[in-house]
């Protein structure tokens, strides 16, 4: 029952997100502040992470591959096929779970807590629209995010290729290139935009609603990023089942 | 004018507030005192619609608040301030951002309209100097009076403090008094203050309604409490040695 209630309350704040608006000259600079905060301080660490993914990713691939009849060409397939089906949306997103989603729990939260929310709500002001509103608009950003971390994802893989001489520049480039499906990275972009809702809501509502002291604060950010990976786990089976299966 | 009549609250088993009835008249400072416990934080967050209550009725100015449309309900709030016990100031914001935020939401003032106002409220809090500060730069006092600035800011005709001395020392626990009854006075404010600071009672209490174990044990004012035979509002107002003292001279003066 308890987890029913929590969807239910979860859905009617998304509900409640879209009613009585902020007025515009505010929520643009809500907007451009969250961009900042969850887009621009995430890329350093997605670029990193995927960079190094993507190399890891290949040299795993030309390690397992013994017989002589695969072509070379299949490293830079594998990397490929792994950085943009799975590794850069959805790996990438259960990190941000900790990074962008612990934020967002324990800024909102520690609102709660100081009563800055409930300053809002006695201004007659829609406070989740205030709050979670710019976060979801501010997460529509994330794709682009993503987007790097594929490129990233598949250079790293390169770099690994020229310095670690684990396959040729070129049959890794074949390999980029052979059978390649641009339903495939449409298929990506269309996680990653659900993920990003995931990533903007589900921290929001732990925040938003948490009850208590610093303590709470801290609990509910470690409790948002655990049902923000079973979310973007279970969505990304869901999606995958529709899209491809 | 804000009128409650037979106010009930309760979480769970727990019946906080027991039929409380009380008027608060435009332009006084009405306190709100009682024990740790006694309900007047409740009582406050049911007057301001952030608790939900179970019966009775909360009217301002004659509209009943819980027959109003959520819209009608946030058009009204936008016509109170609030000066929470914490200050809940907004820490991504400047003092001069957070005094400004409620013109940014609720008016159509230009930018330098809006400067020129919250330069106002914080020269008539006396901090004209602190427009640039982070609220984690300014002391407990400081944003206080900052809350207070935003709390009027915008002209409201209801205002709403939440223990506005916790936590200053004597000294600013009466200039922030003062500038409430100042305030109050000029701008004709519904003023409802939560307090267990008996200075400000005496400092301030036009109206004094004091709760104990959620009802409605007395009300009266500065003048008429030091009069009072009701057990329980003596034992709880004058606890120290140095009010019984002030009470058994004012009597004695006086009879």
């Amino acid at each position: 029952m308890t987890y029913l209630h929590h969807i239910g309350a979860y859905f009617l704040m998304i509900a409640e997100m879209f009613r009585k608006p902020t007025k515009w000259s505010v929520m643009r600079t809500l907007i451009l502040k969250d961009i900042n905060d969850l887009i621009n301080s995430s890329l350093g660490i997605i670029a990193f992470i995927s960079f190094f993914v993507g190399g890891v990713i290949t040299i795993q691939t030309a390690l397992n591959i013994s017989n002589p009849l695969i072509p070379k060409y299949l490293v830079g397939f594998a990397t490929r096929q792994s950085v943009v089906l799975e590794f850069a949306p959805t790996f990438t997103s259960i990190i941000m779970a900790g990074k962008v989603g612990s934020f967002i729990t324990s800024s909102i939260g520690t609102m709660r807590v100081t009563e800055q929310i409930d300053a809002l709500e006695v201004m007659g002001i829609n406070s989740i629209n205030y709050l979670v509103f710019p976060k979801v608009i501010a997460l529509l950003f994330y794709p682009f995010a993503i987007a790097i971390g594929m490129f990233l994802g598949i250079l790293g893989g390169m770099a690994a290729c020229i310095y670690g001489g684990y396959s040729s520049v070129p049959d890794y480039i074949l390999g980029l290139q052979t059978d390649f499906d641009s339903f495939h990275v449409f298929y990506s972009f269309i996680k990653t935009f659900i993920f990003a809702f995931v990533l903007a809501t589900i921290p929001s509502y732990h925040g938003y609603f948490m009850k208590g002291g610093a303590l709470e604060v801290g609990k509910a950010s470690t409790t948002s990023f655990v049902w923000t990976s079973v979310a973007i786990i279970l969505l990304n089976y869901i999606s995958t089942d529709l899209m491809l299966g | 004018m804000i009128e409650v009549k037979d106010l009930h609250k309760s979480f769970g088993e727990a019946h906080i507030l027991k039929g409380i009835s009380t008027t608060f008249e435009k332009g006084h400072t009405n306190l709100i005192i009682g024990q740790s416990g006694s309900g007047k934080t409740v009582f406050i967050k049911c007057l301001l619609g952030l608790f939900d209550y179970e019966s009775g009725s909360i009217s301002y100015d004659g509209k009943i608040f819980s027959q109003l449309s959520e819209d009608q309900k946030r058009d009204l709030r936008s016509k109170i301030g609030m000066v929470f016990q914490g200050s809940a100031l907004f820490d991504s914001m400047t003092i001069a951002q957070n005094v400004m935020f409620p013109l940014q939401m609720f008016t159509k003032m230009s930018k330098s309209e809006m400067e020129d106002r919250a330069d106002f409220v914080l020269k008539r809090v006396n901090l004209a100097d602190a427009h640039q500060k982070m609220p984690s730069e300014a002391s407990g006092g400081m944003q206080k009076r900052v809350a207070i600035a935003r709390a009027i800011v915008n002209n409201p005709q209801y205002l709403f403090c939440d223990e506005p001395n916790s936590g200053l020392d004597p000294k600013t626990a009466i200039v922030i008094d003062n500038l409430i009854q100042e305030i109050t006075d000029e701008y004709q404010i519904t003023t409802v203050i939560n307090s267990h600071d008996m200075n400000s009672v005496m400092e301030i209490g036009e109206k004094i309604v004091f709760l104990k174990n959620g009802f409605k044990e007395w009300e009266g004012s500065k003048d008429t409490i030091f009069k009072t035979d009701n057990e329980a509002v003596t034992d709880f107002v004058y606890s120290s040695n140095l009010f019984k003292k002030v009470r058994r001279m004012y009597l004695e003066e006086n009879q």
